[in-house]
């Protein structure tokens, strides 16, 4: 974890919206030079928890605290943080040069060497040498990107937002600038909230990855963290594949579930309480039949290039394994799964609600039904 | 392809006919005249005797100046006030703005003679209050006004339709990176802004500069300008050639104030007047 003192300080903070509550007290601190990504679907409120930090929008409850200082009711001008925009925002009327040094002008520098030399030190951050003068309806979505990133950091700030910046952009050049985003926030070493709702990329980027949903903060973590020890159904779910069933911690490291007692790592719970038990696809492994702890029958294999994704009917439960063995439709197959591999989540909300396979094979059958028109989308 | 261009020519033809007839035959007259005497004989006399009339140029211009800016100061607030209110607001300050012109051109001119009149609604209201009377009516600033009232809307018209195509987001960018209200304004909104006033601009100045009604009525044809003295011209003077060469000159003005703007904005949306 970052040692750094805290940046900002979000305190209690609510939002409604005609009367529908959009944050829910929310409390989150951000380290000074952290890359923390606010994490979710889309309405679960990572996006207006952005804009109060900005300044763009009020809390209706809660304080937004900046080094120490309260700066509920000051102006996003103000503010030492700067937003890269969802869609970029660039200012039609100014060429490339011209809206990385908008802010700097903004600011009343007056020496054009000062800015110039500031612009031309940005464009080589972003990769974008010899640009300057282009015109920003001539540039391509990813280059645009480039720009609004070396426009928001050519004012030195302090926290720098990013609202789902590579959600335009295609998969390759995607994965290129998550890099590069990375790179940039190691080396200027400032602090970055990256909201996204890509969990792999929130994973690949982040120092601390913030899990929202509805409004509430369900997980704050590492991204091995969130990803390892899900606090609750929701964040195991949306972080990645996971099979979630319903089990019985009799007492600590043992765990019943599936019909059958298994040694695990977990311990602290109460004696015979009910918790959801979540064990990742890729951690399951795959033996022969009348081998290994739990048995069962493939219903649906899917080849996906590294692996095989299989679902597998063990009493009714449908569980997905990603191996890279090979098994047909109609096969009965072991499992066994290592204690480490099982993770015991404290019962929530979302218990039930994810991490059954069953609707997967439905869906597939579907698909494959002429007689299924598709009225429904 | 050939067939539909034969097509599109069949479908252009009447405008191009409808163009022939009443814009450019026309103005070939105007030229034709502007160069002849009564008899027909090529002569720059009626070029030379506008010297008279720098007076009217003159005051037509600075008329038209004044009404225009006056326009520009009201409309622009206004154009920016619609454009961040809520549809239904807009739509309702829309049909405010719109709702005299639904009415005839000369009727609203001539209202505003009751209005200002020296014993005119105006008057008689201050009266009542101790005030006045007030000589309004036969002055300059009633033609001033006049253009005004009468041209305002073709200022709100465009900045509002460029205003509220404006990004928000823009705005929100322009905040985040430090402007306060009037930097915002400064840097983001009127230069996006400016294709519109560009728009708004001719379209209010043009007409002014050539306007000869409200002259007459508001000014007590004290205030004479191009406009009236090309209508005498035509209707009192009966000289035609005098009337066609005032013509040429303001036709020739116009376009000069047009190309003048069009360098402000080389944006389709400001090219698109001319």
């Amino acid at each position: 974890m970052n040692n750094n003192p805290v940046i900002i300080d979000l305190q209690n903070i609510s939002v409604s919206f005609d009367g529908q509550t959009i944050l829910n007290n929310i409390n989150l601190q951000i380290h000074d030079g952290e890359f923390v990504t606010l994490l979710g679907p889309s309405g679960c409120g990572k996006t207006t928890t952005l804009r109060i930090i900005a300044g763009f929008q009020q809390p209706d409850k809660g304080n937004v605290i900046f080094e120490g200082k309260n700066i509920d009711g000051v102006p996003a001008y103000k503010r030492q943080v700067n937003t890269i925009f969802q869609r970029y925002a660039l200012f039609p009327h100014l060429n490339v040069h011209d809206n990385i040094a908008f802010g700097l002008k903004v600011k009343k520098i007056k020496d054009k060497k000062v800015i110039n030399k500031k612009v031309d030190e940005m464009l080589e951050l972003v990769n974008l040498k010899g640009f300057g003068s282009r015109n920003i309806n001539s540039l391509s979505g990813g280059q645009q990107q480039r720009v609004a990133i070396a426009r928001a950091l050519a004012v030195d700030p302090r926290v720098v937002l990013l609202d789902e910046p590579l959600g335009a952009l295609d998969l390759k050049l995607r994965k290129d600038m998550q890099i590069e985003l990375k790179n940039i926030q190691q080396k200027l070493g400032i602090t970055f909230i990256y909201v996204t709702h890509d969990q792999e990329e929130a994973l690949s980027m982040s120092d601390t990855v913030v899990v929202m949903n509805n409004g509430e903060i369900q997980h704050i973590g590492t991204p091995l963290d969130v990803y390892n020890e899900p606090k609750n159904a929701f964040v195991a779910d949306f972080i990645g594949e996971s099979n979630i069933l319903d089990g019985v911690m009799h007492e600590d490291f043992s765990v019943e579930f599936s019909g059958m007692r298994f040694q695990c790592v977990d311990k602290g719970f109460k004696k015979d309480e009910p918790v959801d038990v979540v064990i990742r696809p890729e951690d399951i492994d795959v033996l022969p039949e009348g081998q290994g702890m739990l048995s069962g029958k493939v219903t649906s294999v899917t080849f996906k290039g590294v692996h095989y994704e299989i679902i597998v009917d063990i009493d009714g439960f449908k569980w997905m394994i990603q191996t890279t063995q090979k098994s047909e439709v109609g096969d009965t197959i072991g499992i066994s799964i290592k204690p480490d591999e099982m993770h015991i989540m404290k019962k929530s909300e979302y218990s039930g609600l994810y991490g059954d396979y069953s609707s997967f094979s439905e869906e597939f059958d579907e698909l494959s039904d002429p007689t299924v028109t598709e009225e429904e989308e | 392809m050939k067939q539909s261009s034969a097509v599109k020519s069949f479908i252009n033809a009447p405008y191009l006919l409808w163009s022939v007839l009443f814009i450019i035959a026309p103005m070939i007259m105007v030229v034709y005249y502007a160069f002849t005497d009564r008899n027909g004989d090529w002569t720059l006399a009626n070029i030379t005797a506008l010297g008279a009339y720098s007076q009217t140029f003159i005051r037509s211009i600075w008329y038209a100046f004044v009404a225009t800016l006056i326009c520009l100061v009201l409309a622009y607030p206004l154009a920016y006030i619609m454009s961040r209110s809520s549809m239904s607001k807009q739509r309702t300050i829309m049909m405010l703005v719109m709702l005299p012109m639904w009415m005839n051109f000369l009727i609203r001119t001539y209202s505003w003679i009751t209005l200002l009149a020296n014993t005119g609604i105006i008057n008689t209201l201050l009266s009542k209050i101790g005030i006045g009377p007030l000589h309004m009516i036969n002055t300059p600033g009633a033609v001033i006004l006049g253009m005004i009232y009468n041209f305002l809307p073709y200022m709100i018209l465009p900045i509002y339709s460029i205003m509220s195509k404006l990004d928000y987001r823009l705005v929100e960018a322009a905040q985040d990176l430090g402007c306060n209200s009037f930097g915002v304004l400064k840097r983001v909104i009127f230069p996006l802004s400016l294709p519109g006033v560009i728009s708004g601009i001719t379209m209010v100045f043009v007409p002014s500069v050539s306007t000869f009604y409200i002259s007459q009525k508001l000014g007590g044809g004290k205030y004479l300008l191009v406009g009236d003295s090309i209508e005498m011209q035509f209707q009192s003077a009966y000289n035609y050639n005098l009337g066609a060469s005032l013509s040429l000159v303001l036709m020739v003005m116009i376009i000069i104030c047009m190309i003048i703007m069009n360098k402000f904005a080389d944006n389709e949306e400001g090219a698109m007047i001319i």
